[in-house]
């Protein structure tokens, strides 16, 4: 018996089933199609301006740092500024995503911006992110050539750019918007959710900043 | 697997005396206690969703065989492939196999506890690969030839001073003057050592914390970004877990997901928390070609239907270990298994035998603080005490302790003569012990006080007392 075929059948034998029980295949089968939610903490059953107020609270409190501007016309400025206070090379890459188009860089005309995945020698990944979950202050990034993952991972800057209006209260609202966009029981190679800049607590259990992802996280809020 | 649970007491003898040690697990009780709890009250309905996860992995063990099944469909139409294995054994060899069919030299594993329990790097070195574990702790503990003392912070036991000592003997490419004094500076040496090794692996190997049966998705929670770039980076990702990981949809996990964190190390969401479904998709600039997810059982199949069911809800968050007055007091490495504190104290002896990890469920003061705090609410007490059964019955426990257990049956078993040898006993004890108010030795006791006295006892029986108390 292969080895698969002798797990399930000790798992049916401990269990007392045979697998072909309609009941249980039925309430298998609703739960994985109708994927009923469970218990939504209250922090963030809140309007939308407040939800947008507790993302930025609550991402501040676990060391990411937060610009908001208006509109994407802001955006050239709030991150030359960045980079400048930071003494960062005004130079980023980012991936292939539509609002990196939409952006006007001519206004900052010094700003160096490239695109495609990280090789590891670049200082500053850009990004996009798909929603942003107010209850812990926690950003989702999704794969593919429009957000390169090496990019949330390699660069020692991470500074990712979020509409406000993708600002939602809780994971499971991430998850409706997974499953309109890639449908039901679908997903990409890869969703990162991002809570703060990385760090370790390994060497005597003192948190420290910067382990091997991005040292510094830098959220720009647009709109 | 390591396995030196039958020496057991020796281990925590040693532990007991070893000062750097004990001074290492004060950051246990500093660094998680209080942490847990600031993030539990942060959260009006803490419990409430413990509750939940619960229920949510009992419905899933109830139904595995068919949560399995679906987990196995939709992981196969996202391109995963799916490799059963009944024993460590197997499960290395799915490993080994694929090394050598791209002719690896190199792997780099995220943290993974499943990875112990199949002691995938001494196969992977034997066989020429070099496995390279990139977890900061895990990385401290392979430098200095050990296993984790903890599941969540495998080196928990090292000191700063140490860690040093064996960055300076391994790193020797690096300057011998250079300044390792501030843990900052240790972190940075890690950085770019393993950074170059992340850049030139050939496999990445990953546990996880979750499957979701929805999706066919792998899921692992982390802090350093380790784990992203062992999964990342190479071209081929590999995740092995256990059957037990199953959580049947995205909306489950996030109630499991609340609770991890909280309890694991105080945050309310760890720094990562990542999904990963099959391989990188057409057009996708980075990310691995192949991912292969082997599914491990060694014996868990056999728990499900028992007295230790339960068990298999465990999240590893390692919260039971870190509120554990005996973990605290002897380390993890005593247990003598990839799995200590109490948690470790059930799973063992399900996995490799109550003959051989009978010690563990005796390590125990009964104090109920690890059930109290397990997010997964398991009755970790509780079955401690049906291994000891066990042990009991199958005849395991030593000849000295049947012997005295079959005296105080004897009383127990006849309350007037036990009513009258207690009070004797009590008086006794009572006179002998007046003057200093403890003994600091007794007749038979001898390994009992030879690490703590005994307070004497007030010269009457809890009995006696309590028939005498004033009635209101
Ligand atoms: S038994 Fe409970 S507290 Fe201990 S590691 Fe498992 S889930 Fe956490």
């Amino acid at each position: 018996m292969s080895a698969r075929d002798d797990i399930l059948a000790t798992i049916r034998r401990s269990l007392g089933v045979t697998g072909r029980e309609p009941t249980r295949r039925d309430v298998v089968e609703q739960r994985l199609m109708r994927s009923p939610r469970g218990l939504i903490p209250k922090r963030a059953d809140l309007p939308p301006a407040e939800q947008v107020a507790l993302f930025i609270k609550m991402a501040e409190a676990v060391s990411a740092s937060i610009a908001r501007v208006a509109s994407l016309d802001e955006v050239p400025d709030a991150l030359a500024g960045f980079l400048r206070a930071h003494n960062l090379p005004m130079a980023l890459r980012h991936g292939e995503d539509a609002i990196f188009t939409a952006i006007p860089w001519d206004r900052q005309k010094t700003l160096e911006h490239r695109s495609g995945r990280s090789d590891g020698n670049d200082l500053v990944g850009l990004s996009h992110a798909l929603a942003g979950v107010a209850e812990t202050g926690t950003l989702a990034l999704v794969s593919g050539n429009d957000n390169p993952t090496t990019l949330n991972f390699l660069p020692d800057t991470h500074i990712v750019l979020i509409d406000a209006k993708d600002i939602v209260g809780d994971y499971e609202s991430v998850w409706d918007r997974l499953r309109s966009r890639y449908g039901r029981g679908k997903m990409p190679r890869t969703l990162n959710f991002v809570t703060g800049p990385s760090r370790s607590g390994d060497i005597e259990q003192k948190i420290l900043l910067g382990a091997h992802g991005p040292r510094q996280l830098h959220i720009v809020v647009v709109g | 697997m390591f396995l030196t649970t039958e020496t057991f007491k020796e281990n925590a003898v040693e532990a007991l005396g070893n000062e750097q040690l004990q001074r290492a697990m004060h950051n246990v009780e500093a660094g998680f206690i209080g942490k847990r709890k600031a993030a539990a009250d942060r959260l009006p309905e803490f419990d409430q969703l413990r509750a939940n996860a619960r229920d949510i992995k009992n419905h899933t063990l109830a139904h595995l065989d068919l949560y399995l099944e679906a987990y196995e469909a939709n992981l196969t139409a996202a391109g995963g492939l799916l490799h059963f294995a009944r024993n460590s054994e197997e499960a290395r060899s799915v490993v080994l196999d694929i090394c050598k069919r791209v002719n690896a030299r190199t792997v780099t594993k995220g943290k993974s506890m499943i990875s112990e329990e199949i002691n995938l790097n001494e196969a992977l070195s034997a066989a020429g690969v070099d496995p390279i574990e990139t977890d900061l702790g895990e990385y401290i503990i392979q430098l200095r030839g050990e296993h984790p003392s903890h599941i969540i912070a495998p080196a928990v036991h090292v000191l700063k001073e140490q860690v040093e000592a064996d960055f300076r003997r391994v790193h020797t490419h690096l300057a011998p003057e250079r300044n390792l004094d501030e843990p900052e500076s240790l972190l940075g040496e890690a950085r770019a050592v393993l950074r170059d090794k992340f850049l030139k692996s050939d496999i990445g190997v990953t546990g996880a914390n979750f499957l979701i049966a929805e999706t066919g998705t792998s899921i692992i929670v982390t802090n350093e970004g380790n784990g992203d770039l062992t999964q990342t980076l190479p071209r081929i990702h590999i995740v092995i877990a256990s059957i037990e990981k199953l959580v049947p949809t995205l909306d489950d996990v996030s109630q499991i997901l609340r609770v991890l964190a909280r309890s694991a190390t105080g945050q309310d969401f760890s720094v990562y928390t990542t999904l990963s479904t099959g391989p990188r998709r057409p057009g996708d600039p980075d990310g691995p070609e192949e991912y292969h997810v082997i599914l491990l059982d060694n014996g868990r199949s056999s728990m499900l239907g028992s007295e230790f069911q339960d068990m298999l809800r465990c999240i590893r968050c390692g919260a039971c270990m870190n509120h554990c007055p005996v973990y605290h007091a002897v380390g993890g490495h005593a247990y003598g298994s990839v799995y200590p504190g109490p948690m470790g104290a059930v799973l063992t002896p399900s996995l490799f035998g109550v003959d051989k990890a009978g010690h563990l469920p005796n390590a125990s003061t009964f104090c109920g603080r690890c059930e109290s705090v397990c997010p997964m609410m398991i009755p970790l007490p509780k079955m401690m005490r049906h291994w000891r059964e066990r042990e009991f019955e199958r005849n395991l426990s030593p000849a000295t302790f049947r012997a005295g257990l079959s005296v105080w049956a004897f009383f127990a078993t006849r309350p007037w003569l036990y009513h009258l040898a207690t009070r004797i006993g009590m008086l006794v004890l009572g006179f002998a012990g007046k003057a200093r108010g403890r003994f600091s030795w007794l007749p038979l006791a001898g390994g009992w006080t030879k690490y703590r006295d005994l307070p004497a006892p007030a010269g009457a029986t809890f009995q006696a007392a309590w028939a005498k108390r004033p009635r209101t």
